[in-house]
């Protein structure tokens, strides 16, 4: 199967015939000889191949840095692909100067894409590039020779350099002040015509070509992607009224396609969920979150997933529908989250039924949320074990508690012996301890890399507690609860 | 200076193996290995491989024309599997395809029945059945047996260290390209161009004189491309050879983690006795090193496990026993270090274990016996210009160790769930390869007509700033401007015979080397020079900013004018030089000698805050003082220090290699092997250089510094214990490295076995072994 796309390559316009499923980086290195974007895994945890993927929206350009090599070239189509060609200029660039004077570039093999995500950082934060913002675009990248202590030196003289802008609020407005300033090369200035000019219909819409269905495809290509470039593939992207956030009556509304990244954007999920930018950065890479969807999150069914951790505390419901013309009569169906897995990656799904919303009740003023992930390695690491709790309180009564734990067990575990035994029940010490036992006989932990069997139980009793000493810390310390003196 | 190739690396511009231009006919290959870790080869189906489309040939043992052999110290290693399987991920057979994709798809249909045999995977499994590489060894100081009488305490204990996998971004690669009259060139990320050439002439059965190796730049290698970049150039070579096309091999990260080595895993026991107030009288160790399934490299790196026992202290009556033990898991290789790290780690845990029993800090057991001038090593070297003693206090001073103490103290007073931890890390990294011969470095000068000067070495350039440092040391000699010098890709036709870049050795071997070279042209030069204007001393004939001067004073020309009045005058202007420092040796008989050149010291302070509940922690912060003699460029010099050790800091804590019993590499990618990101790095990296610090045995008086400072990492575990041992006093912890969260949640909250510990009376101390194999 193949499809036409057009789409702007840096400063060319681009109108070729590729299968959809064809990897943007494969295109890229073995096709269009863009050879500074480079191969280090494949599975979007080096971050050697990130490029810009730009597009076109009512305040003008947005940009996002994406692992190419998860990236699915018929998604390309009417965007603006931005690769390390597409930012030289005569001169070095104040990005690629900082890391020559700071040395922040050995065997150069990493460079190239972190010049693409620290620029993308002076696109997106402008005059406002701090720190934390230069630990957060660099977060995807591996670097094994420098350390990164020399990149964040570098980080710090980008920030210096970008003092001189002028705040601003929309990455177009810093877009045009870098390329004043001879940071980013003129041709950007151009890129919003020419993409109104290209823009056609995208390939494939209205039309599912297959029910092999790509989202972001951060998981299915780490699986399979050997085989996709060869197969009739259905780009779901393709179908952007999957995507979004809405607010209905008391309930939120979540688009399959939400990314992570915009998940944890959106206001209504920042007032739902305070602290989700915190619990957002434990997972995956910034790269991978601007690509990866909730829906996929939960396709995949991976018993350690995140999002389907926090959801499943949320209590929340999918609605579903089904694609298969013979089955068209078939109507939308909802179903809670809890009941969604039946087995190791087993669903409650028909093949060609595509998950389409995601919905919860927004919290009321006397409910808490919290999320807690342990992995090997605190950031873009898979958890060994995560749990989610929402809790509300009436004088000290448990109104209502949700709590799941991932990594336990075959599927990602809502732990409903446990919430049965809590509700109605006093918040205190003995009740909770009771519970940390019941909880022991939910969980089901198998060893494997992410941990032992008995590290996985040690770690689930332990962010149990972690959850009533984050949320109470007036009632609950560690020491009560595990009843150490000393 | 800058590093010479960093804009170029921040365009996308500079090139790797797989970047270079496509050659018409480019032909691509992927490796079929045994999916068994050991057993007989009972039969290979290729018929189904052989109808996928793309695919052009396939290759086993048989098509080797020449020797089915790479084993690079000893021949115990085929190329291609012929009747036995060792590990999994050995190579078996190569396809060769129009694509990449085609080769990978036909290798998946390629089957192999094996009769499988019992596998073994721990080194100790594996020393009590004999499978042992090359004798055990021993060193030996002062006489161990006679003094544990008179030690007023005396510790033993178990550590068991993990391996690392290099994960250098550019994993393996090799493109074989054949040219004329049965030659072939090949561009290979290989640290070892003449290992290469070698050994692709010995597959091939054809002299190596027909075997071109060129390698402008690696992305990366940390020792994982020293030998292990030479199987896949034979086997692209291989297939070039019988195809009489280009073939590329380029191994996918699975691939690469799945085929190749890694750094070794150890597993020691230690026994140590002190006076009370913390001298070290005695110290014995046995190593035991998981070597995998070949020879490859391991008992060089058991060698300096050997020499690194010690570390940075002088122990009068030491005895050191190693032995490398074969398994069936990938042939474990070089990796920054060398087999130092795992003997160093091991001391610094003795020293714990002692420190906890005296009940006294850890760090003045360190302090009392660092190494003062003189002192002997167990290898028969003495202590010369000894900087441990400087460094420690200095480091001391700098970065007020006494206020670390208080203010963590006090934390951990006030603080239940989260504790804070620091450590003091000395090192000392001896120069030299161990192998005395492979200390000879090689330089090539041009200086063209213009005044452009190239220069070749047998230096490989793999992000370690070699290149740089050679501009800078011509420059330095020559006195004229940088613009004017390339450094040219490393060659094995312009140099012949190189040693690997590896041993952080290449500047000091390569770059003096160059330093000659270059002074051959100049004495030409001013020679020609006074002949031509009359000038008494040519030795007083200087080039400084590109002028020519004597006695200090301008003459009227300058180096473009030199340079073409030489050339007229039928001057030469290149020079090929040779540098190998004298006054190394070492005999394996007796194991004694002078193995080094000269040592590398340094101490580090390390403070981490350990989140209890959680078993995750935060390395705060590592301040170091480092010997680096007289730097090259500093630039260069600090990232190295950074970059080794954020490597070594890695290896202690996240990166978890792992393997089950059947040898199967659990850690198989990375999303599974974990190393430094980002938020790892320590909020705070401060770095002093030791001042006035002379080295008169390195080009310029700089120093090495490619090992040494991953050595550093080694503090973190120690930190870590100091943390847990806040949070848990009556626990006695094991020794295990890495100290991934899962270890210390274990640890803190699991019942944990002790190491067995006997303090006087002495009748109740456990006999040691005796030492065998000496
Ligand atoms: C480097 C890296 C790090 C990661 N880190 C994390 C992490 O920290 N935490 C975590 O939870 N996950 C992590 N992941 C996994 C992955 O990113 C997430 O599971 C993500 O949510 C998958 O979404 P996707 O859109 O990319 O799915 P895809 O790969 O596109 O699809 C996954 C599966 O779901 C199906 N599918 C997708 N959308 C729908 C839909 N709407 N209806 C029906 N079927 C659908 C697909 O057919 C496919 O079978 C990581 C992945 C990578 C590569
Ligand atoms: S190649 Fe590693 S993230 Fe894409
Ligand atoms: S410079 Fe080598 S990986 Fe970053």
């Amino acid at each position: 199967m193949t499809t036409s796309i057009r789409f702007l390559l840096n400063d060319q316009e681009m109108d070729m015939t590729v299968p959809p499923g064809l990897l943007v980086l494969d295109l890229l290195r073995h096709h269009l000889e863009k050879t500074g974007t480079k191969e280090g895994c494949k599975e979007g945890d080096c971050g050697a191949c990130t490029v810009l993927l730009g597009e076109l929206t009512d305040s003008g350009m947005h940009y996002r840095p994406v692992t190419s090599c998860l990236l699915p070239a018929g998604e390309i189509h009417g965007k603006h692909l931005v690769t390390v060609e597409g930012l030289n200029l005569n001169h070095l660039t104040i990005v690629q100067e900082a890391i020559v004077n700071e040395g922040a570039t050995q065997c150069g093999f990493c460079t190239p894409a972190i010049v693409v995500s620290l620029t993308y950082g002076l696109m997106e934060k402008g005059a406002n590039f701090d720190d934390e913002d230069v630990k957060y675009v660099l977060s995807g990248h591996l670097c094994r020779c420098t350390g990164y202590a020399s990149l964040l030196r570098a980080g710090k003289l980008i920030q210096q350099k970008a003092h001189s802008l002028t705040p601003s609020a929309t990455q177009s407005e810093n877009i045009l002040q870098l390329i004043e300033k001879g940071i980013l090369p003129s041709y950007f200035s151009e890129v919003p015509e020419k993409l109104k000019r290209m823009a056609s219909i995208p390939p494939g819409n209205g039309h599912l070509p297959s029910a092999k269905f790509i989202a972001g495809g951060t998981d299915i290509y780490v699986q399979e992607g050997e085989s996709l470039p060869d197969l009739a593939v259905t780009l779901l992207n393709l179908f952007p009224e999957m995507k979004g956030i809405v607010q209905k009556g008391k309930n939120l509304h979540i688009g399959a396609l939400t990314t992570f990244e915009e998940f944890a954007a959106h206001p209504l999920i920042q007032k739902a969920i305070p602290r989700i930018k915190d619990y957002m950065l434990l997972n995956a890479s910034l790269q991978v979150r601007n690509r990866a969807t909730i829906g996929g999150n939960i396709v995949n069914a991976s018993p350690i997933a995140d999002m389907v951790i926090l959801l499943l505390a949320l209590n929340a419901e999918l609605i579903l529908t089904e694609t298969s013309p013979t089955q068209k009569d078939k109507p939308m169906r909802r179903i809670r989250l809890r009941n969604f897995y039946k087995g190791y990656k087993k669903l409650d799904k028909s093949p060609t039924e595509l998950v389409k919303e995601i919905v919860f009740s927004i919290p009321e003023p006397d409910e808490q949320i919290h999320f807690e992930k342990v992995s090997k390695r605190r950031h873009l690491d898979i958890a060994s074990v995560n749990s989610a709790i929402r809790i509300s309180l009436k004088d000290n009564i448990i109104n209502q508690i949700h709590l799941s734990m991932g990594g336990v067990a075959p599927i990602p575990l809502y732990l409903s012996q446990t919430c049965d035994y809590l509700s109605g029940k006093e918040l205190n010490l003995s009740n909770i301890q009771e519970a940390m036992e019941i909880a022991q006989t939910e969980i089901s932990p198998i060893s494997d890399i992410r941990g032992s069997a008995e590290y996985k139980r040690l770690l689930s009793r332990n962010l149990f507690i972690a959850h009533f000493c984050e949320l109470f810390p007036d009632q609950f310390s560690l020491k009560d609860l595990l009843n150490i003196h000393g | 200076m800058k590093n010479i190739d960093a804009a170029l690396h921040t365009r996308g511009e500079s090139q790797y193996v797989s970047d270079l231009p496509k050659p018409a006919g480019l032909l691509y290959a992927a490796v079929f290995a045994s999916p068994v870790a050991h057993g007989e080869i009972v039969n290979i189906d290729l018929k189904k491989a052989r109808q996928h489309s793309g695919v052009i040939a396939i290759f086993t043992a048989r098509d080797i024309p020449g020797e089915n052999q790479i084993g690079p110290l000893i021949p115990d290693e085929p190329l291609l599997a012929d009747s036995m399987v060792h590990y999994i991920g050995q190579p078996v057979a190569i396809v060769v395809a129009v694509s990449p994709e085609a080769a990978r798809k036909a290798v998946k249909s390629i089957q192999m029945e094996v009769k499988e045999l019992e596998v073994i995977v721990d080194p100790r499994a594996a020393f009590q059945k004999g499978e042992i590489i090359g004798s055990p060894r021993t060193f030996e100081l002062g006489d161990v047996d006679s003094t544990w009488d008179v030690c007023d305490v005396i510790v033993e204990g178990k550590c068991e260290v993990g391996g690392q996998e290099h994960v250098y971004l550019e994993t393996q690669a090799v493109r074989a390209i054949p040219t004329e009259a049965g030659t072939m060139t090949l561009y290979s990320s290989t640290q070892s161009p003449h290992a290469v050439q070698r050994t692709v002439a010995k597959i091939l059965g054809i002299p190596s004189h027909r075997i071109t190796v060129d390698v402008k730049r690696l992305g990366g290698g940390f020792g994982g491309k020293e030998d292990q970049a030479t199987p896949w150039a034979c086997l692209a070579a291989l297939a070039a050879w019988h195809l009489q096309k280009p073939v590329e091999l380029v191994l996918n990260r699975h691939e690469d983690i799945l085929m190749t080595g890694k750094r070794h895993p150890y597993s020691s026991d230690f026994k140590i006795g002190l006076k009370k107030d913390g001298t070290i009288l005695a110290y014995e160790v046995r190593h035991y090193q998981n070597a995998g399934a070949s020879a490859d490299l391991s008992p060089a790196i058991l060698e300096r496990t050997l020499f690194h026992s010690t570390n940075a202290y002088f122990i009068p009556n030491a005895r050191i026993f190693a032995v490398s033990c074969r398994t069936n898991l990938p042939p474990f290789t070089a990796f920054r270090g060398f087999g130092g790290p795992q003997g160093m780690f091991v001391m610094e845990c003795a020293i714990a274990k002692a420190a906890e029993v005296l009940n006294i800090p850890r760090e003045e057991i360190q302090r009392k016996n660092l190494l003062k001038e003189g002192d002997e090593f167990p290898y028969g070297q003495k202590a010369e210009a000894a900087r441990a003693e400087v460094t420690w206090d200095k480091a001391v001073k700098t970065y007020d160790l006494s206020a670390i103490k208080q203010r963590i103290d006090k934390f951990n007073q006030t603080h239940f769930e989260v504790k804070k931890g620091y450590a003091l890390m000395p090192i000392c990294f001896g120069i030299s390869f161990t192998a005395t011969h492979l200390n000879q470095g090689s330089a090539l000068v041009h200086v063209y007509t213009d005044g452009s000067v190239s220069i070749t070495t047998g230096g490989v350039e793999m992000g370690q700033g070699f290149s740089t440092k050679v501009v800078e040391l011509a420059v330095k000699t020559l006195g004229i401007s940088p613009e004017r010098i390339r450094v040219e890709s490393t060659n094995t036709t312009r140099i012949a015979n190189m040693s690997p870049s590896a041993a952080s050795a290449t500047t000091d071997l390569c770059g003096g080397a160059t330093i000659r070279a270059i002074e051959q042209i100049l004495s030409r030069l001013k020679r020609f020079t006074a002949e031509q204007l009359s000038l008494e001393k040519p030795d007083e004939i200087t080039i400084q900013n590109e002028q020519v001067l004597y006695q200090g004073k301008p003459t009227g020309w300058d180096w473009k004018e030199l340079i073409q009045r030489a050339y007229m005058a039928r001057v030469s202007l290149s020079a090929h030089d040779f540098w190998a420092p004298p006054g190394i040796y070492f005999d394996r008989t007796t194991e004694k000698g002078h193995p080094f050149n000269y040592h590398v010291y340094g101490t580090a302070i390390i403070e981490v805050t350990l989140d209890c509940l959680r078993g995750i922690y935060q390395i705060d912060s590592v301040h170091l003082v480092h010997d680096l003699g007289r730097p090259v460029n500093k630039l260069v010099d600090i990232g190295q220090i950074e970059g080794g050790l954020a490597q070594g800091l890695g290896w202690m804590t996240v990166e978890d290699l792992q393997f089950d019993e059947k040898g199967r590499l659990l850690s198989n990618a990375l999303a599974s092997y974990k190393l430094p990101e980002v938020y790892f790095t320590p909020e705070k990296i401060d770095i002093t250089l030791l001042e006035k610090a002379d080295n008169p045995r390195g080009p310029y008086g700089s120093k090495a510094v490619g090992e040494p400072p991953l050595m550093y990492g080694i503090g973190v575990y120690f930190a870590l214990r100091y943390a847990m041992r806040a949070f848990a006093p009556d626990k006695d912890f094991p020794f295990q490295a890495p100290l991934t969260p899962e270890r210390v949640l274990i640890n803190l909250y699991g019942d944990t076995k002790s190491s067995s510990i006997s303090v006087k009376p002495q009748s109740e101390e456990k006999e040691v072994q005796p030492v065998s194999g000496k």
